[in-house]
């Protein structure tokens, strides 16, 4: 299809459209993605994982944690933006808020299911040789609980890119949303070319987190776990 | 940076001209205007609404049917799990908007890109869940029932689906939820569903009572489509609730 | 197989009648049956023969790796045969189509995999559902097996199986092997998973049942003193699916067939052979001088647990009490050696000589069996 031709072509040139000057780059456009999403990725992960975690070794709070992974999933990246538009004005600050609203609820819910279901067994034969809880923590619990707390922070890294993404609809500017948002500007080659590369972008980011956990993941729980490629929605039935 | 920001800056704050029709609420921008509402109901919310509840259902009804039959296949031969989780996480994982536009190019800016789209988002959830949900039978449930006599087919319907239930009723719990909050975006290829009126509202200013109706419509959907989904569950597996006495 | 007509095409009324009478039940026949897993040197099962007459109870035990299970689950087919035949009621099973064959064969196994999903009545009311018999009917037969598992019908069909204690369970499982009247069940390690003493109540049970029902039964346990309790003839296994020996209880006790089944036995085969015989089955010395406060136990005592009484008592003599708890006769410790002769002259021996082999009381002895 020619329409994917000339995407390509105007990914190779960079995002540079013929009679218009002074339009940033397309890898400028990208890289302003992935730093605005990496700052929103990074507050939720301060955030969330450590309340996550706390409550599932506490066993505590579960309604909450599931619950706030419902609703955040209920949240239209649009509409929270748009709203945040309407009442704050679309700054950058207003952006990351959003992106937190919404990557918190996924990474705090499989942090606090991740911790949670360690088995009872293992934590008790800890507590029994006289492990403090902050050791169980630290030298039992979080790493069996890497994969799904990984799995939790890819779905929301992907949500983050996602609503960067959508924020050009609300008006935020530059990011590779921006030639999505405005066809009459870069035409439909320019769209599809954006598109191509936020695609590929958010893959990448998906492919490095996955090896990032493959590597963070002790061995003898990466056997098991071999199955958790998938996007990290919460273990069926409990949500 | 000029050009195209300057276009946008130059749109301004605008106050929605509805002529004779403006209230001093929607002039004045207010968050709530009860009576914009009512007057608007049938032309805009109403028809968005039903858009964005027929989109949602026909993308997890499609979705639905794909992923059973995927599971089943999964299911009888493992090895295609892999692959089938393979492709459905890269369908998941690009960004809703990118795929919007991608589709647009072989199939056109319709309600068929749309829902391509919409489905694809569904597979990864449930395929993981139906294909859970199979797995989690009971070993020796599976091997009484055949050992009554059972056919594979019959062991199938009346054993391993049912009581894969809880599990693929999760999965539609999650999928539902995420198809309307995704279908908000549908709006920027083929204009129907309650991302219309969102785009609208972006547009003026942003008007905040339609802004705020609108995305709170998409909230509620959810959240009615969730909760009736959990009666559903309730209803068909009244076994999950009974106790030893 | 008459009544077995009379049950199927019948109503329900029938039915019970014929349930009373006699139900079905066919003779088992196992054909040089052979089972080789493919890459494995050593074939599961070699060459088992053995016929189980109808109505009888067949035990199948072994240790682990004898191929006990393995060869149950051949005669229904979900493993499959790799040589030899095997006939029920004359026809052989390798003819059949596998699930119609299943329909006709009672399946209990250990986890008893009642379906969760369904309710007990649904639970019970599978195989007739199978097998397409109408409402009326299925509904009936559900009643009459709760009733004979002795579970209440009202209260108790409409209840889901995690409502039930394990035991109850089990019975239920029992209860859905018979619903649709199988001239033979098939029981793997069914009261395994409970708890002795339930487990003792459910062997008694069945017991009961049997009495009642009379069908041909394949039970596989590794315990052997459940095969004793439970069979009419005991099927030892070796490893490799060798049948050691196939006999009653009484003579694998008395006449186990080598080392190896002597050892299987026990050591105190001699005193479990005194659980096969009840205090009413012997000749009892006349109740003289009895004192009233003496030790009493029912005529259905076994001679064993009798023996672990007055050993208990310090060797005061037991009286044998009817039920309407009229004194019928004593046993006291010179009856064992009564007991010895009699049984050493019936095996053609003199008492004292192999006294091993007629199990004197307290006689761990290792010697060797003479025969």
């Amino acid at each position: 299809m020619h329409q994917f031709v000339e995407a390509f072509e105007f990914i190779g040139r960079n995002g540079a459209i013929s009679g218009q000057s002074g339009l940033p780059s397309l890898s400028h456009l990208a890289l302003e993605t992935l730093k605005v999403g990496a700052i929103g990725v990074a507050i939720s992960i301060a955030i969330a994982v450590p309340v996550g975690v706390w409550l599932g070794h506490l066993h505590r709070g579960s309604f909450v944690a599931i619950n706030l992974g419902n609703i955040g999933r209920a949240l239209p990246s649009l509409a929270v933006l748009a709203i945040g538009d309407a009442f704050l004005g679309l700054g950058l600050t207003v952006v990351e808020l959003a992106l937190v609203i919404l990557a918190v609820p996924p990474i705090i819910t499989n942090a606090y299911l991740g911790v949670d279901g360690v088995d009872r067994d293992l934590v008790d034969a800890a507590r029994g040789m006289g492990m403090s809880e902050g050791e169980i923590l630290r030298r039992v619990e979080l790493p069996l609980a890497v994969p799904l707390i990984f799995a939790g922070i890819r779905t929301a890294a992907v949500f983050v890119i996602s609503t960067t993404t959508i924020a050009s609809l609300a008006g935020f500017s530059g990011t590779l949303g921006d030639p999505i948002a405005n066809e009459t500007s870069y035409h439909f080659s320019g769209v599809l070319g954006a598109a191509i590369c936020v695609a590929a972008l958010a893959l990448v980011v998906e492919g490095v987190l996955t090896l990032l956990q493959r590597g963070l993941t002790p061995r003898g729980v990466r056997v098991e776990r071999d199955v958790e490629i998938g996007m990290g929605a919460p273990a069926p039935g409990l949500t | 940076m000029s050009g195209y920001a300057a276009t946008l800056a130059a749109a301004g704050p605008v106050i929605p001209n509805f002529g004779a029709h403006s209230s001093k609420c929607v002039v004045e921008n207010r968050f709530f205007c009860g009576d914009w509402v009512s007057r608007n109901w049938d032309s805009v919310l109403w028809p968005a609404l039903r858009q964005h509840v027929m989109l949602t259902a026909i993308a997890v009804g499609i979705g639905f049917l794909i992923s059973i039959a995927l599971a089943l296949a999964a299911h009888r031969y493992g090895w295609l799990e892999r692959p089938t989780l393979l492709v459905t996480t890269i369908l998941y994982t690009i960004p809703s908007l990118a795929l919007f536009e991608l589709l647009v190019a072989p199939v056109g800016a319709n309600i068929y890109a749309a829902e391509i789209a919409l489905v694809s988002y569904t597979l990864l959830i449930l395929f993981r869940n139906i294909l859970t949900g199979l797995r989690e039978v009971p070993d020796e449930v599976l091997d009484a029932a055949e050992g009554m006599g059972m056919t594979r087919g019959q062991a199938l319907l009346r054993v391993e689906l049912p009581l894969a239930l809880p599990a693929i009723v999760a999965g539609l719990r999650i999928a539902v939820v995420t198809i309307i909050a995704l279908a908000t975006i549908v709006y920027t290829i083929y204009d129907k569903g309650l991302g219309v009126p969102i785009h609208t509202a972006l547009g003026e200013g942003p008007f905040k009572t339609e802004l705020l109706v609108a995305g709170g419509l998409t909230v509620l959907l959810a959240l009615v489509a969730d909760g009736l989904l959990v009666l559903l569950q309730r209803v068909l597996t009244p076994w999950t609730r009974a106790r030893a006495t | 197989m008459k009544t077995a007509d009379t049950a199927h095409n019948e109503g329900s009324s029938a039915f019970a009648k014929a349930a009373e009478q006699e139900s079905r039940a066919a003779e088992l026949e196992l054909q040089g049956v052979s089972k080789r897993y493919p890459g494995q040197r050593e074939p599961a099962i070699a060459d088992l023969s053995f016929t189980v007459p109808a109505g009888e109870v067949c035990v199948l035990v072994g240790p682990s790796g004898s191929g006990k299970t393995t060869a149950m689950r051949l005669i229904n087919r979900m493993i499959s045969i790799s040589g030899g035949d095997i006939l029920l009621g004359g026809h052989s099973v390798l003819q059949r189509d596998a699930r119609e064959l299943r329909r006709e064969i009672g399946y209990v196994i250990q986890q008893i995999g009642l379906f969760p999903h369904q309710t007990v009545g649904e639970n019970i009311a599978t195989v007739p559902g199978l097998l397409g018999w109408s409402k009326e009917r299925t509904a009936a037969r559900v009643k009459e097996l709760l009733e004979l598992i002795d579970l209440d019908p009202q209260g108790w069909a409409g209840r889901y199986p995690a409502q039930l204690s394990g035991g109850q369970r089990q019975r239920v499982g029992v209860a859905r092997a018979l619903a649709a009247d199988p001239p033979l069940m098939l029981m793997d390690e069914p009261f395994g998973a409970i708890d002795p003493i339930n487990r003792m109540r459910l062997q008694d049970e069945f017991l009961a049942l049997q009495e009642k029902v009379r069908k041909t039964v394949v039970f596989v346990t590794h315990d052997i003193d459940e095969a004793i309790k439970m069979g009419d003839r005991i099927a030892i296994l070796r490893e490799g699916g060798h049948l050691a020996q196939y006999d009653t209880p009484r003579e694998i006790l008395t006449h186990p067939a080598d080392d190896f089944v002597a050892e299987f036995v026990g050591a105190d085969r001699g005193i479990k052979r005194l659980s096969l015989t009840t205090l009413g089955e012997l000749k009892l010395a006349e109740p003289n001088g009895l004192q009233p406060g003496a030790l009493r136990a029912p005529a259905q005592t076994s001679v064993r647990d009798a023996l672990s009484m007055i050993l208990t008592a310090n060797g005061e003599p037991l009286a044998v009490v009817d039920g309407d708890d009229r004194v019928q006769g004593l046993l006291t410790l010179s009856h064992f050696e009564q007991l010895l002769s009699e049984e050493a002259s019936a095996n053609g021996r003199a008492p004292g000589n192999g006294a091993a082999d007629a199990g004197a009381p307290g006689d761990g002895a290792t010697a060797r069996e003479v025969s």
